[in-house]
C-alpha cells in the first residue's frame, strides 16, 4: 500500500528548485552567447518566431507615415523635386568627375602593380527602427541577408560611414552605429595620412582616437576617412572630423574626439555597401619540415578569422 | 469604486481562460516590439504582464513561461540571449513569493510592490549587461519600471475585466 499524496496536491518542484534550473540556464546561454557566441543558430530559430510579431509591432508607424505622406500638399513636393533635381545636377558633376578619376587611378595602380580595387555593390535600405537595448547604440534595417546584407557590411549614409551590419536576419539587419561603444574603424587623416584606431564613444554621440601619442601630427578640423587597410571599409570613405584635442603632459595618450560626418544617430535612408570583392589571401602558413611533426599544424582559430575580418 | 476600495469579497472572479493569458502576453510582445522612439522611458510591458499574471496565477504562469518569454524578448531586441530570460525568471519567482501577500493590498499599494519588482528584474539585466562589458546608459533606466508600476492599476483593471463578464442570468431562476 502506497501512501503517496494525491495527484491534486502534486504541484511539480518547488519554487526554488524551478528558479535554480531557470537561472542556470539562462546563465549558461549567457556565457555561451558573450564569450562562444554559439547560440547563432537557436537565434535564428527564435527570430523565425518573433518576426511575425515585429512585423505587425511596425506595421502601424509605417502605415501612418504612407498616410501622411499621401497628404503632402503639391508645393511641397515641388518644392522637394527642384531640389532634388539641383542636388542631383551637382552630385553628377562629381559623379562623371569621379568616373574619370577612378579609371585614372586604375590605370596608374596597374603601373605600379598594386592590386586594382573592384567596384562596390551598395544596397539601398531604410531604417526601420532604433535598436530596443539602452546598452547599444544599434538600428534595425529593411534589408536582410535575402537581399544580400550580410554580417560585417559597412553601412554608409551620403555623407559618411554610419555603422556596421552586426547582425543580418532573413529579412532585416542589425546595424551597430559608429558611435557604440564596442565599435571600432581603422582611419586615416587626410591631410597627412596619419593611420589611426576610431572608437565609439557611447552615449555622448562622439567618436575617439585612442592610443594616439601626445605629440601626435593632428590638430582640430582634420577630417577622417577609412583607411581600408582592415578589408571591410572600402578605403577613403569620410567617417568624421576631428573636434577637440586634449594634449596632458601626465598622460602618454592624447584624448582626441571626432565628430562623425555621416548623420549617425539621424536619417532614415543608408546604403549597405557589399565587402569588396578583392582581398588579398592570407599568407601560408610557414610549413613544417617534411615527415617531421606532421600531426601538429595549427588549425586557424576562429577567434584569428574573426579578428582579421 | 474599483480602485478605492476593491475588496476582493465584492466581486468573484471568473476562473481564467487560458486564451485570456496568452492573447495578453502576445499583446505585451507587440507592445515591446512597437518602434519606440526613446526606449528608455518605455515601460517593459512582458514585464508588467507576466508580473500580473504570476501574482494572480500562480499555479498557470510561473517561471517557465517567464523564462521562453524572456528568450522572445531577447531574440526580438538582438541582445545577448538569456538576459531579458534571466531577468523575468528571477521577477517571475519574486511575484510568485509575494503574490499572497500583494493581492491583499489595494490597487495603488499594489503598484508599489509592482515598482520594487520591475526595478528588480530591470537591476538584473543592468548588471548581467554590465558585467558582459556595456556602458552603464544612465539612470534614465530606472524611469520605464516606475512608468510601468504607475501603470499596474489599468493593466490589472484590464486584465481582469473578462473575468468581471457577467454570466448569462437566468431570469426564470426560483432563486
Amino acid at each position: 500500500m502506497e501512501h503517496t499524496p494525491p495527484p491534486f496536491f502534486n504541484r511539480g518542484p518547488a519554487p526554488l528548485v524551478r528558479l535554480a534550473f531557470f537561472a542556470s540556464l539562462s546563465l549558461a546561454l549567457l556565457v555561451l552567447d558573450a564569450r562562444f557566441r554559439y547560440t547563432e543558430g537557436l537565434r535564428s530559430v527564435i527570430a523565425v518566431a518573433v518576426y511575425p510579431l515585429q512585423t505587425l509591432a511596425t506595421a502601424p508607424a509605417a502605415l501612418a507615415e504612407r498616410f501622411s505622406g499621401y497628404f503632402v500638399s503639391q508645393s511641397q513636393l515641388r518644392e522637394e523635386n527642384t531640389e532634388l533635381r539641383a542636388k542631383l545636377l551637382a552630385s553628377s558633376q562629381g559623379a562623371q568627375r569621379y568616373a574619370a578619376a577612378q579609371a585614372e587611378t586604375g590605370q596608374l595602380r596597374r603601373l605600379i602593380g598594386a592590386a586594382e580595387r573592384l567596384p562596390l555593390n551598395a544596397t539601398p535600405a531604410e531604417i526601420l527602427y532604433n535598436g530596443r537595448d539602452p546598452y547599444a547604440r544599434k538600428v534595425v534595417i529593411d534589408k536582410g541577408s535575402q537581399n544580400g546584407v550580410s554580417a560585417g557590411s559597412p553601412v554608409v549614409d551620403e555623407n559618411g560611414v554610419v555603422g556596421q551590419v552586426t547582425r543580418a536576419h532573413a529579412l532585416s539587419s542589425e546595424v551597430t552605429l559608429l558611435t557604440d561603444k564596442e565599435q571600432a574603424i581603422p582611419v586615416q587623416v587626410v591631410r597627412n595620412g596619419l593611420r589611426a584606431i576610431a572608437f565609439g564613444a557611447g552615449s555622448s554621440g562622439m567618436l575617439e582616437l585612442r592610443f594616439m601619442a601626445a605629440n601626435a601630427e593632428i590638430q582640430n578640423g582634420d577630417k577622417l576617412v577609412t583607411s581600408g587597410i582592415d578589408g571591410t571599409y572600402p578605403p577613403g570613405l569620410p567617417v568624421a572630423t576631428v573636434a577637440r584635442i586634449e594634449r596632458d603632459a601626465a598622460y602618454a595618450f592624447a584624448r582626441i574626439v571626432c565628430q562623425p560626418a555621416a548623420g549617425v544617430e539621424s536619417g532614415s535612408y543608408v546604403l549597405v555597401l557589399g565587402a569588396e570583392a578583392k582581398r588579398s589571401a592570407y599568407p601560408e602558413e610557414a610549413g613544417p619540415e617534411p615527415g617531421k611533426r606532421l600531426g601538429k599544424i595549427r588549425k586557424p582559430r576562429r577567434k584569428d578569422a574573426d579578428a582579421a575580418r | 469604486m474599483l480602485l478605492g476600495n476593491p475588496s476582493p469579497a465584492q466581486s468573484i472572479l471568473l476562473p481564467v481562460r487560458a486564451a485570456t493569458i496568452l492573447a495578453s502576453l502576445a499583446l505585451a510582445l507587440l507592445l515591446n516590439f512597437l518602434p519606440w522612439n526613446n526606449v528608455a522611458l518605455v515601460p517593459d510591458f512582458v514585464a508588467l504582464v507576466l508580473a500580473f499574471w504570476c501574482v494572480r496565477q500562480p499555479r498557470l504562469v510561473g517561471l517557465g513561461a517567464a523564462w521562453l518569454m524572456g528568450l522572445l524578448i531577447d531574440v526580438g531586441n538582438g541582445v545577448l540571449l538569456g538576459q531579458h530570460a534571466l531577468a523575468y525568471s528571477l521577477l517571475a519567482f519574486a511575484a510568485i513569493a509575494l503574490s499572497r501577500r500583494i493581492l491583499w493590498f489595494p490597487l495603488w499599494s499594489q503598484a508599489l510592490h509592482v515598482a520594487a519588482l520591475l526595478l528588480f528584474a530591470q537591476g538584473v539585466a543592468a548588471l548581467v549587461r554590465l558585467a558582459a562589458g556595456a556602458e552603464f546608459p544612465g539612470w534614465s533606466i530606472v524611469v520605464g519600471p516606475l512608468i510601468g508600476a504607475v501603470l499596474w492599476p489599468v493593466v490589472s483593471l484590464l486584465l481582469l475585466l473578462p473575468q468581471r463578464l457577467p454570466v448569462n442570468v437566468d431570469e426564470t431562476r426560483a432563486i
